[in-house]
């Protein structure tokens, strides 16, 4: 999902730019916010960046033959709320595209936008709904994980179908040719992110019961609505 | 093996047989380079979409060779995984003082957070 340095026209670059700094700015706040007054909760939100550092600098091969590598921002987006992984998200495409020549600066915004905006939100929705509609826990995560995995890389998708339309078929060409390399790629990359995010819940669960009560993730008395008025 | 441990064993299963059947079954000998990167893919795309684009930056460091580059990558998924090994092994340890210093202080002491403490 790493759109290339200098591979979005400066108009596309400058608009997903802007489209994404509120988010990223709200972030910062929300994650000031938390830590302020969690501040043991900073360890646990560590270990929700290190995840997405993990798994997003793993490339993995797929059944269409080529490799491509999870997000890993399912997991804080549950834990944390979206707009904390809008931050922890930047802080590694900002790595990668510094030290890795993965991604770019000037393709930061699209790329934040994608993996650290809509993926945390996809993902944290389809979480939220199942939550909300008596699904189990591990259910829900794993479909919460393998949405925000997924919901990236067709943001991607649409992101360069829409700088690079197909002279022929349009964007609908473009998008169909971006999505076959990414999306289809992506299907079993999400199962697996999908299955990682469950372990790491079943980890949390044994050694984390109150931290993750107090995130709203372990119900008590179903307060559900405190959790969501956070 | 207690059951949850086998969970979690047959989950990491799963995740590496996902990864390791398409090299085994050799789902990219239909490719002239059978799996490369997505993202470079879709750089390719591009040019063939719009050859006469060129990049317009470039980035401000390259890693010089891919041994390098994958040095980094390494480098990358290694401080992740220190950090998610401390946070695990902390809370472990935590748990475990807590129980001994219960376990001191009154033997009788139902160990209420002990569920599943056997992974």
């Amino acid at each position: 999902m790493h759109i290339a340095e200098g591979f979005l026209p400066p108009v596309h670059a400058a608009a997903w730019g802007v489209a994404s700094a509120p988010f990223v700015i709200h972030g910062v706040r929300a994650l000031t916010r938390e830590v302020r007054a969690n501040p043991e909760s900073t360890l646990l939100l560590g270990a929700s960046g290190a995840f997405t550092f993990v798994l997003s600098a793993l490339k993995i091969p797929s059944v269409t033959g080529s490799c491509s590598h999870p997000t890993g921002t399912g997991l804080g987006a549950i834990l944390f709320r979206p707009p904390i992984m809008a931050v922890l998200g930047t802080i590694t495409l900002l790595f990668q595209s510094l030290l890795l020549a993965h991604g770019g600066l000037t393709t930061l915004g699209a790329n934040v936008f994608s993996l650290a905006i809509v993926g945390p939100w996809a993902g944290f929705a389809v979480y939220a709904l199942l939550r909300r509609s008596g699904a189990p826990l591990m259910v829900s995560v794993f479909f919460g994980a393998f949405v925000a995995d997924l919901s990236t890389y067709c943001v991607t998708s649409v992101q360069l179908a829409l700088a690079f339309p197909d002279p022929g078929s349009g964007i609908a060409g473009a998008l169909a040719k971006f999505g076959g390399i990414f999306a289809v790629t992506q299907i079993p990359l999400a199962v697996s992110e999908g299955l990682l995010t469950v372990l790491v819940m079943r980890l949390l669960l044994q050694s984390s019961k109150g931290e993750l009560t107090r995130l709203g993730v372990l119900l008590q008395g179903g307060n559900k609505k405190e959790a969501a008025v956070r | 093996m207690s059951r949850n441990a086998k969970i979690n064993t047959l989950l990491l299963a799963i995740v590496a047989a996902l990864a390791v059947l398409p090299l085994a079954l050799g789902l990219g000998d239909h490719k002239e380079e059978p799996f490369t990167g997505a993202d470079a893919q879709a750089e390719t795309a591009i040019t063939e979409i719009a050859p006469d684009y060129e990049p317009w930056f470039a980035p401000l460091y390259e890693p010089p060779s891919g041994e390098v580059e994958s040095a980094l990558f390494a480098l990358q998924a290694a401080l992740g995984a220190g950090v998610l090994a401390y946070y695990f092994g902390l809370r472990k340890g935590r748990r475990q003082g807590e129980a001994r210093a219960a376990g001191a202080g009154d033997a009788e002491a139902p160990a209420a957070d002990s569920v599943g403490s056997g992974a």
